[in-house]
């Protein structure tokens, strides 16, 4: 087979540990500059082998996990080829940095399937297995064909389609020079082109970045958790963290200031920040601290309101509410194990955001319902966080930066003074790499641009 | 009344670019063949512009030359003017465009083929091919002659039901006040073939002596002359005739304005799908409003004659309204038509009906090549027309087709397109329509195609030997700069000095320098003592080679991943309607265009990567049930 290709290979969520595989003739190669083992070790090829030692970041040498990793010397593997399996301690974002880890040393991304396509292609496994890998291939396209026209119909594809009308403008310019070049079109000077390009790399690395050290995955979802005094947020905050850290007492604002937690929910990381009830008050210590709330809310990415849903909304409530409007939210009625009045039908609430979940923090229900609510807002989706377009789709974020490098390539060829059929080769990249993502025909999209753009012809 | 004409391995129909290239290729490989045209006045014929080459066209004759056809040694015979554009774009868009003495170029395209041995040129129509079993049988021309043929060739271009639009006047005609062709387009439906309707125009032809050109730039041709072919010569002090450039303006932009509920394109009256490359100067006025001017070249068509071809001009607007908007032209006040611009629609096929060796799907031996498939321009006619002669001779010698790739040449990307991707306007080559395009350059056509065509045997044993000295002298003086190490010296820094170039204080190697911008081989003469002696051919080939080694290298490695799923073959008695998995689109789309490998089934539009997975997986299948 042409390429090594490595995926994560345990679903998504937070498990005890997580693998990382690797096929290809490379994955031994690759291995190699990512893992430290502890006992100074030749990686001979012989039968099976499995070391103990560190996943680093060979640019810097930083330790990623403590892992075992597991060596298959061909054809003694399930894909026939050399392949190693990394045991990592889990979490989405370890296992996720070393899948990255290894794309950046040489990998591609597998393909849906790709592992079992190629177990199949390299006679590895039979025929009544191959008619359910068609199965597989299909049903795992479908999926992530469903997500990313989630996706795509939202900020990443609009921010793509940008960049990419702002390099077929470029391109149709490069193109018709070339080929009509008997017409007055006027040229495209090296510096056009960089300015261009300086524009659209700075666009590519924020993009990139908002997933390598975005919020989601370096500081988690920023989640606020808003309520007036002994609606429960403390309870929550503990429920979730099954541990007694904040202090819950009896009385309105026992709480004074604001606990963060970095807990992780079905793979999903969360900072939970627990504030100091709203209230008006004439304390000054917790004035401090409802002031901070209300600051926080504004930063966050998501804020959880609580309300006591044993009794009506009175003003505290409303204020609340007014806070979470146009705000990625999910509104809690909590205490249903005492009563339930039915503020789901409330006007007001239902305005307010369309999750809206009904649990007791006390003992625990409506808690799964709520885990799976933030699965739901945040797995694979790309959030409009505060400042734009986040990627969490690391496929796409293996294309942008596949696009950075052709920016850099482009680049390099105008500095050098290359002629412009040379620099139309990396500009042609970056639209093929970004393609990737949208789904279009690169050549197609030149030429409608040239006849869109320009009058040519007989 | 019917008589047999006698037995022929190979029937042409159209003495077009693309009937004469497919002619002269059967014949040379030892078939006898009949070469028909309703007129023999309009064999070569360019009854639109009278120029050959250009962007991406100039490597298309190149590559036609290096496979063994005609068209480039005809223009370098009777070119009135030669220039090579895109000079500062870079290597792999140098591109070499001649002005043709349209004239001279027929005569002589027809003088070689009546030389031709084993060629047979007649005049006539041709009316119906008969076909048997699926396989073609024999040809009848409309004054009744039947001659039972092997395979044919259809390269009818612009003929078939041809219509002339010149505003409200319209009648059935070909190009050029040539008869059309009226009955075969409706044999060929009979036969099952899909009929698509076509449109393209050209502009008015003027009087030179009525012209000012004084008021016009000109441009003249280069000052030196690089031929087409490989083999050619050119003569340097061969006269040369120029072309001139004026523009339009706001008065003609009204005049069209005022007119347009004239023209039959605007009013509904043509039905054809007209190519947006080559818009008609209403289109651009009404498309491009904001603009304010267009260009237009005045071009010679000929030494022996005063009319002119008058580019950018292309109309269907009426007569009287073409000569009023003329006339309003800088340089253009007093000018006289000879011949009005008009538009034409004529019937042509659906080319994903074809295989890529240009054969129909279906009926065996029956090929298309040129306009007929959809394609415009005469570069594009004749290379599919060389293709499909190689290929009808080469079946009959039961011998495997020559199908070139994208990453082979333009003429592979020109045929897998039309015939993968099928066209929905007349398709015209582009140098942006080829993935490898860095790869594809005009100065390595002979090292892309040289090979194949003397295996088929249509480059000569001198030609080939002299081709292989070539390469091996390019191949021996990379190896020579790789190898020769220059040491530090006052005279090399002082040649770096003078060329902004940054000294040097160790050894370094001639391929290093060589690979400086700034530098070239001719700059290094001083300090490359022991050069050898070498063509300019083989030193501007070298110096391509080493300078943009990188960008070779990575297109390289980039054709290496295209090739292995060409190679994926796809046997032809797949049935696909039986792969459980397949989208129903992707089902109908491979069935249509039965690609011949994966990589071909990837490009058609409608089969996604997960049909692509599908399909390799169920080969796969089936190959280990067979060997089971």
């Amino acid at each position: 087979m042409e390429n090594t290709i490595a995926a994560i290979s345990t679903a998504t969520g937070n498990g005890g540990i997580g693998i990382i595989r690797l096929s290809g003739k490379n994955s031994f190669e690759i291995i190699k500059k990512i893992f430290v083992p502890f006992k100074a070790t030749t990686f001979e090829k012989k039968g099976y082998i499995i070391k103990y030692g560190y996943i680093i970041d060979p640019t810097n040498n930083q330790k990623i996990d403590e892992v075992l990793v597991s060596f298959f010397v061909a054809p003694k593997s399930y894909t026939t080829e050399d392949m190693c399996e990394i045991n990592s301690h889990g979490g989405t974002i370890v296992l996720r940095k070393i899948l990255e880890l290894c794309l950046k040393n040489g990998a591609e991304l597998a393909e849906p399937g790709e592992f079992t396509k190629r177990a199949f292609l390299n006679g590895r496994i039979d025929l009544a297995q191959a008619e359910s890998v068609i199965d597989l291939i299909n049903s795992k396209s479908e999926n992530e064909a469903k997500a990313s026209i989630n996706q795509l119909e939202g900020y990443l594809s609009n921010k793509i389609k940008n960049i990419k009308n702002k390099l077929l403008d470029i391109m149709a310019d490069i193109e018709a020079n070339i080929d009509y070049p008997e017409y007055d079109i006027e040229d495209v000077t090296n510096n056009k082109m960089q300015v261009c390009l300086n524009e659209i790399k700075d666009e590519l690395i924020k993009l990139s970045k908002s997933f390598e050290n975005g919020k989601i995955l370096k500081e988690g979802v920023k989640t606020i958790i808003l309520g007036k005094p002994n609606a429960g947020k403390s309870s929550l905050l503990n429920t979730i963290l099954k541990e007694e850290r904040a202090i819950v007492s009896e009385y309105a604002g026992t709480t004074r200031d604001t606990i963060e937690e970095f807990v992780n929910i079905k793979g999903i990381p969360l900072k939970l920040i627990d504030t100091a009830g709203i209230r008006k008050t004439e304390d000054k210590i917790e004035e401090i601290g409802v002031n901070r709330a209300l600051k926080l809310a504004e930063g966050a990415d998501l804020i959880i309101a609580i309300f006591d849903a044993s009794k009506d909304l009175d003003e505290e409530d409303y204020e609340i509410l007014e806070i979470i409007k146009n705000k990625n939210s999910i509104i809690l009625l909590n205490k249903i194990d005492i009563d339930d009045i039915h503020l789901e039908n409330n006007e007001k609430i239902c305005s307010s955001s369309n999750n809206i979940l009904k649990i007791s923090a006390k003992n625990g229900e409506g808690i799964d319902e709520l885990y799976d609510l933030i699965e739901k807002m945040y797995s694979n989706n790309e959030i409009d966080m505060n400042d734009g377009v986040v990627i969490t789709n690391i496929r796409h974020k293996n294309q942008i930066d596949k696009a950075i490098n052709s920016v850099e390539e482009a680049m390099n060829s105008i500095e050098n003074n290359f002629p412009i059929d040379i620099i139309s080769i990396p500009i042609k990249q970056i639209l093929i790499d970004l393609s990737v993502i949208t789904g279009e025909d690169v050549s197609e999209d030149i030429i409608n641009e040239i006849f869109s753009k320009f009058c040519l012809g007989k | 009344m019917s008589y047999n004409g006698g037995k022929f391995d190979v029937a042409v129909i159209g003495a077009g670019h693309a009937g004469c290239e497919a002619a002269l290729a059967a014949a040379r490989m030892g078939m006898k063949t009949l070469l028909f045209s309703i007129s023999l006045e309009a064999l070569a014929n360019m009854p639109c512009n009278p120029h050959i080459g250009g962007s991406s066209k100039g490597h298309l004759v190149k590559e036609i030359d290096c496979l063994g056809g005609e068209m480039g040694k005809n223009i370098d015979k009777t070119f009135i003017q030669l220039r090579m554009l895109n000079t500062s774009k870079g290597p792999a868009v140098y591109s070499l465009r001649a002005q043709a003495d349209r004239k001279m170029y027929q005569m002589e395209m027809k003088h070689t083929i009546e030389k031709q041995e084993n060629l047979y040129l007649k005049q006539a129509e041709i009316v119906d091919i008969k076909v048997e079993d699926g396989k073609v049988k024999a040809i009848e021309t409309n004054v009744g002659a039947i001659y039972d043929v092997d395979s044919i060739i259809v390269a009818t271009g612009t003929y078939l039901k041809g219509k002339i639009h010149i505003g409200e006047v319209s009648f059935e005609s070909g190009p050029d006040g040539v008869f059309p062709s009226v009955k075969l387009s409706d044999c060929l439906k009979n036969l099952g073939i899909e009929i698509f309707r076509f449109k393209t125009g050209t502009p008015a032809r003027i009087n030179r002596r009525t012209v000012d050109f004084s008021k016009m730039e000109i441009q003249e041709g280069d000052d030196k002359l690089l031929p087409f072919s490989f083999e050619d010569k050119i003569d340097q002090n061969t006269e040369q005739l120029p072309c001139y450039l004026t523009y339009t303006n706001s008065k003609t932009h009204e005049i069209i304005r005022k007119n347009l509920h004239r023209s039959p394109l605007y009013s509904g009256r043509i039905e054809g799908t007209g190519p947006r490359y080559c818009p008609s100067i209403e289109d651009k006025v009404v498309r491009f409003a904001d603009k304010e001017r267009h260009q237009i070249f005045i071009e010679p068509m000929g030494r022996n004659t005063d009319e002119m071809y008058v580019q950018g001009m292309s109309s269907s607007l009426p007569e009287d309204v073409q000569i009023e908007m003329y006339r309003s032209i800088a340089g253009l006040e007093h000018v006289e038509f000879t011949r009005p611009a008009y538009a034409i629609e004529y019937d042509c096929i659906n080319p994903e009906e074809l295989k890529l060796s240009l054969e129909h799907k279906t009926i065996e031996n029956l090929f298309f090549a040129g306009q007929i498939n959809g394609t415009s321009g005469y570069e594009e006619a004749a290379s599919q027309g060389l293709i499909a002669g190689i290929n009808a001779a080469l079946k009959l010698k039961g011998k495997d087709p020559v199908i070139l790739d994208r990453s082979q040449a333009y003429i592979g990307v020109l045929i897998d397109d039309i015939v993968t991707k099928g066209t929905n306007e007349p398709y015209r080559m582009m140098t942006s329509r080829a993935e490898y395009r860095l790869l594809l350059r005009q100065d390595n056509t002979d090292l892309r195609l040289t090979d194949i065509g003397h295996e088929i045997g249509l480059i000569s044993d001198e030609r080939y030997k002299n081709f292989c000295q070539k390469r091996e002298d390019i191949a021996k003086e990379i190896e020579r700069l790789k190898t020769t190490t220059i040491k530090p010296s006052d005279k090399l820094n002082e040649i770096l000095k003078n060329n902004d170039s940054s000294t040097v204080s160790g050894g370094i190697k001639l391929v290093d320098l060589l690979k400086r911008t700034e530098l070239n081989y001719e700059k290094l003469k001083e300090i490359d003592v022991n050069r050898p002696e070498l063509s300019d051919e083989v030193i501007e080939e070298v110096q391509i080679q080493v300078k943009y080694e990188g960008y070779i290298k990575l297109q390289e490695a980039q054709v290496e991943k295209f090739k292995k799923l060409e190679n994926k073959k796809i046997p032809q008695d797949i049935v696909y309607s039986a792969i459980k998995g397949l989208r129903l689109e992707a089902r109908q789309k491979l069935d249509k265009i039965k690609p011949l490998s994966i990589g071909q089934a990837s490009r058609i539009s409608g089969v996604s990567p997960a049909d692509v997975n599908v399909l390799l997986i169920y080969i796969e299948q089936n190959r280990s049930k067979s060997e089971e």
